[in-house]
């Protein structure tokens, strides 16, 4: 039951990641491969009608925490109150970049528009990013279950570590990279002509820092904590994971080359799916380590809501997703197709 | 320690105040637009459809800053209030959610649909997507109602041994009478909220002599809607409402109508400052033994008054208590008031040329926005000194480790955001009313036509 339920939770934050990602990925490279004003229409396009579907994943995500694990929600939502106040203000600057710009037609304002669209796409992938990171190294929790980080110490990992250290900037620059790689993975499926050829170079540009990072974090990750190996020393299975995260780095670099828009964007959809998926395996049955003393992490055990409010979930849940998975493919398959000038869907 | 409680309760009070002004409009329009888009579709008259992708558009950027402000309001449970988060959370945690699953889903996919998809779909087919698009709006506040409920009124649960709460009745938690109650109550004002911005902008179009037969549908539906719904939000839902409450929170019903001795055939205060001093009311207006037959059917009966309960589970704030009472009550009676005298008008067809009534219905258009945050003011101070009514209290549920001077740097930033949303909503919204539904060239056209 309680593995059940972290399964989900770690199955809609990779939904979240993977569906969100690529427009958070479009607005990091919004400004660098478009120039015209036409250009921007266009890419907002490509994510118009499903940006605010995505988002939902993060709500779902964060309610299902709640649900299933109060303990975790409570201490991590409290402990990382300053980056996720930040991240707040940033969805809030995201939406209305997205969907303002839209109602009025004016250059100062668009150029207004188009800065906060952009800007707190390319900050919230680093954030993120630096979540994972803060995740896997862990923090200092204390007797009653709780912390509180402040943004940065000494940009060290010591008993007293910040929201930002040299580790977990590392995991913020990963996720900056392949969600802009995510993203131009999406502008290229989605457009054709100018802006397609531009997305695809950039993604060509990056994918080799890519590579170089993906490694790096694996080493820096296994110097700060071995302990990480010790769930894939005990189930050999688990290493499928390593191996397809490698696989699906390969084959975005090969599908990329093959101009397969749409596989090269499932690739990169599976790198970011797995690339949690294996850290979700290695943390397991912590849900947020302790850097004072193993005893205090948190765990799937000692978070959970009772048997009786989770069992019945999986029901109801389960209901919900699947009508949700419905809208999901619905919107996605009226949506479908590459947009272009004359694509009606310019809304009201 | 006290400062960092009361910031955390700021925190949370400003946020939501500011959130649920878009929601109250969102879930007002939904069934509005809905009733547009059908008119359109019996009548064939293309001025319903124009009227409802009018609405559509201040309903787009409406439900734009209702997410962009909700998303905070879920985290904050955890953030500010992590001790309440991890007690509650095998309870509210399941009607939390149940909204995202549910109807956040719902409403982000019908709405992109909605706002972007008509011309790829029948008239028939974007009727349905907008009948989703109210439905969704409507699942999402009965969520928030069922968790808010819980905290009113505990039902369906069980005390573990380290102080958590489970739910041991799914359908139990979801029908709790007070949810039932509330959301009736709440839906309806939301309404009251739609159809008074609604004949607020008809009018104001009338009065300015522009767009006419478009602000005479607007009057149409808003005015017809609103008469109906003024009613209900206080017979049966708010007398209701109260009646379960005087049962339930008798010390809550006793703050907001400034009882301080408990008196067979109270009366009905209905102006006054209540003086906590001295225990008494200030200049009172009274309506003699109002009170009890209000509550319990009789005139004679006896009210429990402040001095019946023990002072630490009064409400921490009466006179706020009791100001936001009666601003809301009253707001609703005059809502009763308006919108009948001009649903007989609209009824002899006199509305369209009836100069004050525009006027007046112009003028109201903001006391919708009043009444529905004095009420929900009510609510929450009302459920004061609890979290969760009678098991919880609000000093022990904040988030202790995020101190003061973090909890005011994120007030102070929301505080800021806000005020810079709010200004860009209000520029927006004039630029929408001022563009109108049909280009002002068009609207010209037609009526040198007529």
């Amino acid at each position: 039951m309680l593995t059940t339920w972290f399964l989900l939770v770690a199955g809609m934050i990779a939904a979240y990641v993977v569906l969100d990602g690529f427009d958070l990925g479009v607005g990091a490279l919004y400004l660098f491969i478009t120039s015209t004003d036409r250009e921007r229409k266009l890419l907002l396009r490509t994510i118009g009608p499903v940006w605010d579907g995505n988002e939902v994943w993060l709500l779902a995500a964060g309610g299902t925490l709640y649900f299933a694990f109060p303990l975790l929600y409570a201490s991590a939502f409290s402990g990382f109150y300053l980056p996720l106040m930040i991240v707040l203000w940033l969805l809030i600057f995201r939406g209305i970049g997205v969907e303002l710009r839209a109602h009025v037609d004016s250059a100062v304002w668009r150029g207004f528009f188009d800065g906060c669209f952009a800007f707190s796409s390319l900050l919230l992938t680093i954030f993120y990013g630096a979540a994972l990171g803060n995740v896997v190294r862990g923090v200092p929790l204390n007797a009653d279950g709780y912390f509180f980080l402040p943004l940065w110490t000494d940009w060290r990992i010591g008993s007293q570590p910040g929201v930002l250290d040299w580790y977990t900037v590392i995991a913020a620059v990963l996720a900056l990279l392949a969600l802009t790689i995510h993203g131009a993975n999406w502008v290229a499926l989605k457009t054709s002509g100018e802006l397609n050829a531009r997305a695809k170079r950039v993604a060509g540009i990056l994918w080799p820092l890519l590579a170089v990072l993906t490694l790096a974090s694996l080493w820096a990750t296994l110097s700060i904590r071995p302990e990480m190996l010790a769930n894939y020393r005990r189930h050999a299975i688990l290493l499928v994971i390593p191996a397809a995260v490698a696989a699906s780095l390969v084959a975005m670099f090969v599908f990329a080359r093959k101009r397969a828009e749409k596989a090269a964007f499932v690739a990169s959809s599976a790198y970011l799916a797995l690339m949690l998926l294996g850290a979700a395996a290695a943390v397991y049955p912590n849900l947020l380590i302790s850097t004072t003393d193993p005893a205090l992490n948190i765990t799937v055990y000692n978070s959970a809501s009772g048997t009786h409010s989770l069992s019945i979930g999986l029901i109801w849940w389960g209901f919900g997703m699947l009508l949700a998975i419905g809208y999901v493919v619905f919107v996605y398959r009226i949506f479908r197709g590459k947009v272009t000038e004359t694509t009606e869907w310019t809304g009201y | 320690m006290e400062q960092t409680l009361l910031i955390h309760r700021l925190h949370f009070a400003f946020t939501v105040t500011f959130h649920y002004l878009f929601p109250q409009l969102t879930m007002g329009l939904a069934p509005l637009i809905v009733i547009l888009k059908s008119l359109a579709l019996r009548t064939g008259d293309e001025t319903y459809n124009q009227a409802a992708r009018f609405w559509a558009r201040i309903f787009g950027i409406n439900f734009l800053i209702g997410v962009l402000t909700g998303i905070p309001m879920e985290f904050q449970f955890g953030t500010n209030w992590s001790h309440f988060s991890r007690l509650t959370g095998g309870v509210i945690g399941q009607p939390l959610v149940m909204e995202g699953v549910f109807s956040f889903f719902l409403e982000s996919a019908f709405l992109g649909l909605f706002l972007y998809g008509e011309r790829r779909l029948s008239p028939k087919g974007h009727w349905w997507v907008a009948f989703m698009v109210f439905l969704g709006s409507w699942l999402s506040g009965f969520f928030i109602i069922v968790t808010d409920a819980w905290m009113q009124h505990p039902v369906a649960y069980q005390r573990m041994a380290d102080g958590s709460f489970q739910v041991i009745s799914f359908w139990g938690l979801l029908f709790n009478p007070w949810a039932l109650l509330q959301y009736a109550h709440n839906m309806s004002g939301a309404v009251v909220t739609g159809v008074f911005v609604m004949s607020g902008v008809g009018a104001y179009y009338l009065l300015e002599g522009k767009f006419s037969q478009h602000a005479r549908a607007f009057l149409r539906v808003g005015v017809t809607v609103g008469a109906i719904f003024c009613i209900l939000q206080i017979f049966p839902t708010g007398d209701l409402h109260g009646r379960y409450m005087a049962r339930h929170q008798p010390v809550t019903t006793a703050a907001m109508e400034g009882l301080f001795k408990s008196e067979k055939g109270a009366p009905i205060v209905i102006l006054g400052q209540p003086d906590e001093e001295h225990q008494r009311m200030d200049n009172p207006l009274i309506m003699n033994r109002a009170l009890s037959f209000l509550i319990y059917g009789t005139s004679t009966a006896e009210v429990p008054g402040l001095n019946q309960f023990p002072k630490d589970v009064w409400p921490t704030n009466i006179p706020l208590l009791y100001y936001s009472y009666h601003i809301m009550a009253g707001l609703g009676t005059i809502f009763v008031v308006v919108m009948v005298v001009a649903a007989l008008l609209l009824w002899r067809k006199r509305l369209y040329e009836s100069r004050w009534m525009l006027w007046i219905l112009l003028l109201c258009l903001p006391f919708p926005y009043v009444a529905n945050t004095a009420g929900w003011m009510t609510a929450e101070v009302g459920r004061q000194p609890w979290l969760v009514y009678g098991l919880m209290r609000t000093s022990e549920g904040y988030s202790k480790y995020v101190h003061a001077g973090n909890g005011l740097f994120t007030l102070l930033g929301f505080m800021g955001l806000y005020t810079m949303l709010g200004i860009l909503f209000l520029f927006l919204m004039h630029r929408e009313i001022a563009h109108g539904p049909v280009p002002a060239k068009e609207a010209a056209r037609s009526v040198r036509a007529a």
